[in-house]
């Protein structure tokens, strides 16, 4: 394996959870709902996936606990916001602390022990062409999940029914609510969704990126996939290429570094935060069309009257 | 109204009263501020095995306690200021991060006895304590001069402190002790735990050729990384040796029970007074983990080189030593002093980086 394909294989490691955590909290903050604990649900993603392969030996099961131990603590924040229609910034910053501190408590039993990797996909022929065998062929399950993620969330968004609800919930909510649509319900499984996705995204950190189980693992990767789904102006495809250009300029300025150039590391080191906002900003300028994909519901309770 | 108010002031006299009584009889509180978790696998794991070994050894007589996860930086302060609020006699403050909120919260509780790790400033009641992990690092720079086939290491790193330079210093002095021309490549990851960054930060070093890993950050990420690509590392802090079974050449493990102990017991006597501890090899504050992974003859020299520097035969900054461009430092035989080690801001020669200032 050539040296391109290693970093490009290191490009989509890094960029894998924040794509898959960013995308499911697009489709919440489309149905009006700001859910700021991707990190919090993120970790706990991790704890359950690690814990679940080592108990088991499969990381397959880790990787659905992941996605399980997501949507759960979504639900938490699911039915504060919604049943109770709690403040949705505070209780998805509790959701964040209240993970970090549960995951910590929870993974104790596993700090240390060797991890169960989620393997590479191998296909006979295909995985040992030059360049394009191991990067399209040769990555871990969870990378192929994250591109079939980016093409079924933007086919849901725009071109079904369901996601034309959703997204007519996420402008308007009391318009939504005249017209019958169940707003709750939708909102429920967009926040459940958004969590599944932030939980699956934890399980990569755990099965996949690192092997293993320490605290704090997420390292506010949960904050950055937050931080793309705005300025990425909530459209799915502006997700893919913020974390893609995000995990490039991450690699790449390690490369820099190893190879020797003379920059501050400081400096390289705020590059990736600083090139994605610059890059998505700019794509993102025509005012006009962020205005629209911005659910004009963001963060506001709904109560519906009875 | 004003019984009532006199009636409040007896109940608190009476509850001072008992207060103090409880004083006299109460153990010594000693508390600890980490930086992160106490199962990173790494630094504070270390220190929370120094504390439980505190605990054991004074058993009734002393509690502990102990925040983990505190952000280095102005927010340090608060956590610091609550320990000392809870009636802590000894204050334990465990990162380079921490030192300027040490000093800050220090001087508004005279009476309250701080030890800061790994910095350089001292007060009445504010003692520093830092370990020599300079000299494991020489003996690595060694081992990797004699492992490597390539004859370029890779070295992740954190921040560009005087420990973490040293560090770097000592294992290119190492490593050119027995190959002049090793090179050493440098990745700064600007964090101390970031398990995803480390790992990234050694697929860029073996993905630019470095065949041997070592470094200064606190989780087993790049260590597993190593083991994937079949190359050896050395570990932190802490024995990696789980992460990397057939990986791990050495670790530097840092045991600060014994300098715990040490000073708990001058608190408890009244003789505790600040001073600046920096002990090594010699002392047993950091140690060597197993020589594994390695032939007998490499194992050997590590070993003469751990028992050399024990000794205080060898040094790992003697003379001569040339700085990263070509200027003098150390003439023959000569030993850096400690006061410029602690501030050390600059490359030996052979460092293939550029220092961040």
């Amino acid at each position: 394996m050539g040296m391109t394909e290693a970093i490009l294989l290191t490009i989509a490691t890094a960029a894998t959870p924040l794509l898959i955590a960013a995308l499911g909290e697009l489709v919440v903050e489309r149905s009006g709902v700001l859910n700021l604990g991707v990190e919090g649900m993120m970790i706990m993603g991790a704890v359950g996936g690690f814990a679940a392969a080592s108990l088991t030996g499969n990381p397959w099961v880790g990787v659905l606990v992941a996605i399980l131990f997501g949507a759960l603590t979504s639900l938490a924040f699911a039915f504060l916001t919604l049943s109770l229609a709690a403040n949705q910034v505070a209780t998805g910053l509790a959701l964040t602390i209240l993970g970090l501190g549960l995951s910590g408590l929870l993974g104790e039993p596993f700090v240390g022990q060797a991890g169960v990797k989620l393997a590479n996909i191998s296909i006979p022929v295909l995985t040992d062409l030059p360049l394009v065998g191991p990067l399209l062929f040769g990555q871990d399950p969870i990378f192929y999940m994250s591109i079939a993620l980016v093409i079924g969330v933007a086919w849901f968004l725009f071109k079904t029914r369901f996601g034309l609800t959703l997204r007519s919930i996420g402008d308007n909510h009391i318009s939504a609510h005249a017209l019958g649509i169940p707003v709750l319900r939708y909102r429920y499984f967009a926040v459940m969704f958004g969590g599944a996705c932030a939980g699956l995204a934890g399980g990569h950190l755990s099965l996949v990126y690192t092997p293993q189980w320490v605290e704090n693992m997420s390292a506010g990767r949960g904050w950055i996939a937050l931080a793309l789904v705005v300025f990425a102006s909530w459209r799915p495809a502006r997700v893919l290429a913020g974390a893609y250009l995000f995990g490039a300029v991450s690699i790449g300025q390690l490369h820099a570094q190893a190879l020797g150039v003379g920059v501050p590391s400081q400096l390289l080191t705020a590059l990736p935060y600083v090139a994605t906002i610059v890059v998505l900003v700019l794509i993102s300028q025509n005012v006009r069309t962020t205005l629209i994909n911005t659910p004009a519901m963001l963060g506001r309770a709904f109560v519906p009257e009875r | 109204m004003k019984k009532l108010m006199i009636g409040l002031a007896g109940v608190a006299a009476m509850t001072l009263g008992m207060a103090s009584v409880a004083v006299a009889a109460e153990k010594t509180k000693v508390c600890f501020v980490y930086v992160g978790s106490k199962t990173d696998g790494g630094w504070t794991q270390a220190h929370d095995i120094g504390r439980q070994e505190l605990e054991t050894y004074f058993g009734d007589e002393v509690e502990t306690s102990f925040i983990e996860n505190v952000s280095e930086g102005p927010q340090a302060a608060a956590v610091i200021e609550r320990f000392a609020r809870a009636k802590c006699d000894l204050i334990f403050t465990t990162s380079f991060g921490f030192m300027d909120q040490t000093l800050e919260v220090a001087a508004k509780f005279p009476d309250v006895k701080f030890e800061h790790a790994t910095g350089y400033k001292n007060a009445a009641n504010v003692a520093s304590y830092n370990s020599r992990f300079y000299e494991g690092r020489y003996i690595q720079g060694q081992i990797a001069a004699k492992t490597s086939t390539k004859g370029v290491a890779g070295y992740i790193a954190s921040f560009p402190i005087p420990e973490v330079v040293q560090g770097i210093n000592a294992f290119t002095l190492g490593a050119q002790s027995v190959n002049p021309d090793f090179k050493l490549k440098v990745v700064w990851v600007n964090t101390w735990f970031d398990a995803g960054k480390e790992a990234d930060a050694a697929k860029a070093l073996i993905d630019q050729g470095v065949d041997i890993l070592t470094q200064h950050t606190d989780s087993t990420g790049p260590m597993q990384v190593a083991a994937e690509r079949g190359i050896k590392a050395f570990g932190q802090a802490s024995d990696m040796i789980s992460a990397g079974p057939n990986t791990q050449l050495t670790a530097i493990v840092d045991t600060w029970g014994a300098y715990y102990i040490k000073r708990t017991q001058a608190v408890m006597d009244g003789t505790w007074e600040t001073q600046s501890s920096w002990d090594g090899l010699a002392e047993g504050i950091l140690q060597m983990a197993p020589y594994t992974n390695m032939p007998d003859d490499i194992k050997a020299m590590a070993e003469a080189t751990e028992a050399a520097i024990i000794s205080g035969e060898l040094h790992p900054f003697t003379g001569p030593v040339m700085k990263q461009d070509g200027s003098a430092w150390l003439t023959e035989g000569e030993i850096a002093e400690d006061g410029v080690l602690l501030g050390l801001n600059f490359y030996v020669q052979g460092v293939d980086d550029q220092l961040p200032q």
